[in-house]
């Protein structure tokens, strides 16, 4: 990797580690939210549902400021934690969770929507508790879904900028991640560097992609 | 012998199922009624999918619901066999999988159906491999209706399980169901709107109209009962029977039945003789004579019977309900009524076409 430094290979291993815990997080809390959102009938419905999508259309900037002031030491999440969150790692996954949120929601709704509560009810009819039935039927109906958020989710999460930026700083080997090395090495007019590490991320999303659509063309999950 | 209590109070935006039910725990009880009665609602209040404010529901001696103290067993902890309109197969299993689904969650001594049984029943012994999507519609059905068997209901719900399939797969799959509730002795609750499907297979019925429940019996005599002709589409829906095979004529093309000490015949039929035969007599093919006629005649089927009611049907023709043992409708004109003075409590010899209706149902 010759022109990667010592500071970028660390840069990408935050990136992988904040992308990989965003979307761990993210399923665990989204899957429950996602089924609420595809089946209730609550009129909260459509207010949370255009929350979550909020961070598709909001500055990165007026996301990452608000998660700033929250994380802070005087923000609630920050006395929660007892501890300024602001510029650490863990701050940085809390605003990737949220500012992925959509990408991993949105794909889990539409699936959940899409097997409907049919085969829920034929399984409950076999015997199989609330949770037998998600683990055994929904999720291998919904398997697409998942792909689509966990590979959404990732992708985004390394792409992710503004909010980095904003609530992380560039700490190298702390918060320093892919993105914004970039927009260091570019800074400091190391174009060949810069150079390096975009062609990696172009290459990976680009095979990261491509997997999925072989993997659902030869695979496809077909629905009675 | 063990009973199925419900009743329901269950309000929709659009609509109010209100249903009392009180029947026997044994053979097949159909649900009947016009499409948007309530029927399918009803079956899944019974299986506890749709929760009613005002509900309770009693099967045999255990309660599973009384809203009153807010119990409400969930449908997987229910002994409960729930075939749904549409298949509903698991596409990612194959159809072994899907029929071991439940199978396998029934505790080992719970089981009472086995595999072998219900793959031989339902004849579906080639499919077991197959993927879900290589079925037909009337096979992915009969793999449903297996997979809900395995489980060992003490109670099976059949939703217009033929409702999405053509007439030639309806008529594959009546038998399957005539058999499996007459060979395992589950007893069903069999949602339908088909008449024909009622008629073949029902022994009680349970008529639903706009939310309510309008009339529980044994389907000859709701079927034949006055007040109910309007709900069956037809008024010429005449009556069932189920007589006993006594001897084949080849020669003839007949079979010989036995019903309540008299005698029937009917086109030649595929059962052995001391099985039972279901017969329907459409009140058309009911003719009356008072008196035995000495000449000879070419009607085969004579058979006494007793005035009970007659009813004016429109200006022209009148219903008669006739005791054969069973009830039996005569529908005549009321020139012939008057003619021959018929009224009730008169005996009469009913001349009938029967026509035997499960000739490929009881092989």
């Amino acid at each position: 990797m010759g022109v990667l430094t010592e500071v970028d290979l660390s840069a990408l291993w935050v990136s992988v580690r904040l992308a990989t815990m965003t979307v761990v997080v993210l399923l665990i809390v989204g899957t429950p939210l996602a089924w609420w959102l595809a089946h209730t009938k609550s009129r909260l419905r459509p207010i949370v549902e255009a929350a979550v999508a909020l961070p598709i259309v909001l500055p990165p900037t007026v996301l990452g400021f608000y998660i700033l002031v929250a994380l802070g030491p005087y923000g609630p999440l920050g006395r929660l934690a007892n501890v300024s969150l602001a510029f650490t790692f863990t701050g940085l996954v809390i605003a990737s969770v949220f500012y992925s949120m959509p990408f991993v929601i949105q794909p889990l709704q539409n699936a959940f929507e899409t097997a409907g509560k049919a085969p829920l009810e034929a399984a409950w009819s076999l015997r199989a508790s609330h949770w037998d039935a998600f683990l055994t039927v929904i999720s291998p109906i919904a398997l697409r879904g998942y792909i689509s958020a966990i590979v959404l989710g990732f992708a985004h999460t390394m792409g992710e900028f503004g909010v980095v930026l904003m609530v992380g700083g560039s700490i190298p080997g702390q918060t320093r991640v892919l993105s914004t090395t970039i927009f260091e090495h570019v800074e400091a007019l190391e174009y060949a560097q810069a150079h390096a590490i975009s062609a990696c991320m172009l290459i990976f999303s680009f095979l990261v992609l491509l997997a999925v659509f072989i993997v659902n063309r030869r695979f496809p999950i077909h629905v009675s | 012998m063990s009973r199925l209590l419900a009743h329901f109070d269950v309000r929709f935006p659009t609509f109010h199922l209100n249903a009392d039910i009180d029947v026997p725990l044994s053979g097949l009880t159909a649900i009947f009624g016009p499409s948007g009665s309530g029927k399918t609602t009803l079956l899944r209040c019974l299986a506890g999918l749709e929760r009613a404010s005002t509900g309770f529901m009693q099967f045999g001696a255990h309660v599973w619901q009384d809203e009153k103290i807010g119990l409400c067993l969930p449908l997987y902890k229910r002994p409960v066999g729930y075939v749904f309109q549409e298949p509903r197969l698991f596409p990612h299993y194959d159809v072994r999988s899907n029929l071991l689904y439940g199978y396998k969650r029934v505790p080992p001594q719970e089981r009472r159906i086995a595999v072998e049984q219900v793959v031989d029943i339902l004849g579906i012994d080639h499919l077991l491999e197959r993927r879900i999507h290589k079925l037909s519609g009337g096979e992915q059905q009969r793999v449903a209706i297996g997979r809900a068997l395995l489980t060992s209901p003490e109670l099976l719900l059949l939703d217009e399980p033929l409702a999405s399939l053509d007439i030639q797969r309806k008529q594959e799959l009546l038998p399957f169901i005539h058999r499996l509730h007459k060979h395992l002795h589950i007893p069903v609750l069999y949602v339908s709107h088909a008449l024909t499907e009622i008629l073949q297979l029902a022994d009680r019925v349970i008529l639903l109209k706009e939310g309510h429940v309008v009339g529980v019996g044994v389907l000859n005599e709701i079927l034949t009962s006055l007040q109910f002709r309007g709900s069956f589409g037809s008024h010429r829906v005449g009556a069932v029977l189920d007589a006993c095979v006594t001897s084949h004529d080849p020669r003839y093309g007949l079979t010989q039945l036995e019903f309540m000490g008299q005698s029937l015949f009917v086109p030649l039929q595929p059962s052995a003789v001391g099985q039972t035969v279901r017969v329907h007599i459409l009140s058309n093919d009911v003719s009356l004579v008072v008196g035995r006629t000495n000449s000879p005649t070419s009607v085969l089927n004579i058979l006494e019977a007793t005035i009970v009611e007659v009813r004016e049907i429109n200006q022209s023709s009148v219903d008669v309900l006739l005791d054969i043992g069973t009830p039996l409708v005569a529908s005549i004109t009321k020139r012939s009524l008057v003619t021959l003075g018929l009224k009730p409590g008169q005996q009469v010899f009913a001349h009938i076409k029967a026509v035997a209706l499960n000739e490929e149902l009881m092989e």
